[in-house]
């Protein structure tokens, strides 16, 4: 035991911070959420200078600096590029374990998709494709889209 | 001695109560893409960036990463100073030490808020030391509230001397397009308005804004190519006193950060009448009180003289140094954004760029910032290359 403990109890003051945040999606975000939500497509948006289709959407394209105007709608579908499948519960995790978080490229873009892959965890491989399984009751977030099944 | 440094663009959004339409990467890239205009310049001309906001405000930990897409940032030198209520200047002192030290000749620094994110109170209070001030003494009212009841025992300041500061940069704020609150204020509404902490009203605190603000700085001879009237940094300083706030703040001294920084700012330009030298300023003033007894931390008179200095005109537009023309942070708040916009607001006014807020004929210009348990930083352009 360490000397000052003899004399000193290691007393702590039990503390918490609870700040709400309610973050703004913004119009090109909302645009995204409500075609979710509404209309279960999946939009992303197209750089004018280099051409990569981003989904979910971006204003701006970060590498050419350029604005971006031109919306396209995407493929529900496309081709895991790379996946996890997560054993451990933690709360900040939008469902219970088992389930594979994936990296999904739809079809017509260039960039993946981080989303949820819950059924067939045994069969899921990279390259496999899958398919976008839309929630019956929709908020407008990105859970509005269940999960990706195999197809 | 470093090389010598000058702003050479300034951009920033119209700031607002709330900016639904955008996240803040994406209020980012407005400030951004006005300041690259401003100086004539794409991003691809820019070395290096310095970026900052409020630890909390947003719940974004690391912004130098969040917001490259919107900075600017992807794949160059980028990286994230915060210092509380001082981060906007703070990160502006910090790319001119990138510019003066020889190793980057272009370089972007960027303030942003959305305080209309989250509970300001609520994640500024992490500011203070968590075992012994946080749970008694936090959120900016309370501790300006007690500088300001000591000041008023002191020296005889009254509830309407302060008002005077509220309605002064009000009504400056009708000359900034970019101001958040543009409606004038005056020492009636103010001393109408609620108590929120004694002497404290509703009307003699600063808003909470969404916002941003960039600024270009370049080397000496490169900024001359850019800017046909670059403002040159003539001195930079910042000062920390103690973490505790019964430590920071000898009331009885005054504001001990800001005249430790001014002081040394005035040594490195050069300065000795700060009065007479000064032309205008753009002061981080968070609350009415402010602008009475920090004038004289600052220098601009002596202690106890605020309220006369103030009365006779000197600070208003037209008087001998006018402070505030943008309706200063009692008008416009977006915190990680405002002491920066103390340093482009400066430099808008060395550059001539003011519109209806420029001063006329300024040569020497002052900003400050504030920030959290009493700290300061201290900046002064000028039009002259030192």
């Amino acid at each position: 035991m360490a000397e000052w403990l003899k004399d000193v109890e290691p007393l702590t003051l039990k503390g918490r911070i609870a700040v709400p945040y309610s973050w703004w999606v913004g119009d090109t975000g909302s645009r995204f959420l409500m075609s979710l939500r509404d209309d279960r497509k999946i939009l992303g948006t197209k750089c004018p200078s280099c051409g990569t289709v981003f989904v979910p959407p971006r204003k701006n394209c970060g590498r050419c600096f350029v604005d971006i105007e031109e919306w396209v709608e995407v493929a529900a579908e496309g081709v895991i590029e790379a996946h996890t499948i997560v054993h451990y519960a933690y709360p900040v995790q939008p469902v219970k374990p088992p389930f594979a978080y994936a990296l999904i490229k739809l079809d017509g873009t260039d960039v993946g998709f981080l989303h949820l892959i819950k059924k067939d965890l045994d069969k899921i491989k990279n390259g496999l494709r899958v398919k976008a399984k839309f929630k019956e009751e929709r908020t407008g977030s990105i859970l509005d889209i269940d999960s990706f099944e195999l197809i | 001695m470093g090389r010598r440094v000058a702003i050479v663009g300034v951009g920033q959004t119209y700031h607002k109560s709330h900016r639904p339409d955008v996240t803040s990467r994406e209020m980012i890239r407005e400030a951004v893409t006005a300041a690259l205009a401003d100086a004539e310049l794409t991003i691809r001309d820019i070395d290096a960036i310095v970026i900052g906001n409020m630890d909390h405000f947003e719940s974004i930990n690391y912004v130098d990463t969040y917001s490259v897409e919107g900075s600017g940032g992807v794949m160059k030198p980028i990286m994230k100073v915060s210092t509380g209520g001082t981060t906007g200047a703070t990160v502006a002192i910090a790319a001119y030490y990138h510019v003066a030290s020889g190793l980057f000749d272009r370089v972007l620094a960027i303030g942003f808020e959305k305080n209309s994110e989250s509970d300001t109170t609520g994640a500024i209070i992490t500011c203070s030391d968590a075992i012994w001030d946080r749970f008694s003494y936090s959120g900016a009212i309370p501790s300006l509230a007690t500088e300001a009841t000591a000041y008023m025992e002191k020296y005889g300041a009254t509830q309407e001397d302060a008002a005077i500061i509220g309605e002064r940069d009000r009504n400056n704020a009708l000359n900034n397009p970019f101001a958040h609150l543009r409606r004038p204020l005056t020492v009636a509404d103010i001393m109408a308005s609620p108590m929120l902490a004694y002497p404290i009203k509703l009307g003699d605190i600063c808003p909470r804004s969404d916002g941003a603000c960039a600024c270009v700085l370049a080397a000496d001879g490169v900024a001359q190519k850019i800017a046909r009237k670059p403002a040159w940094f003539k001195a930079a300083a910042v000062r920390h006193t103690y973490t505790w706030f019964g430590d920071s703040t000898d009331y009885n001294k005054g504001l001990v950060s800001m005249q430790r920084a001014s002081k040394d700012a005035y040594q490195q330009a050069g300065i000795t009448k700060p009065a007479e030298e000064i032309d205008v300023a753009e002061l981080y003033l968070p609350y009415t009180w402010a602008g009475l007894k920090w004038i004289e931390d600052i220098g601009f008179c002596g202690p106890g003289e605020g309220v006369r200095f103030v009365r006779d005109g000197n600070t208003h537009m037209g008087g001998k140094i006018p402070v505030n023309p943008s309706g200063g942070v009692i008008s416009t708040n977006c915190i990680g954004a405002t002491a920066m916009l103390r340093v482009a607001e400066a430099a808008i006014q060395v550059m001539g760029r003011g519109g209806k807020r420029q001063v006329p004929d300024v040569k020497n210009a002052l900003a400050t910032g504030f920030g959290g348990c009493f700290w300061s930083d201290v900046v002064i352009l000028s039009t002259e290359r030192p």
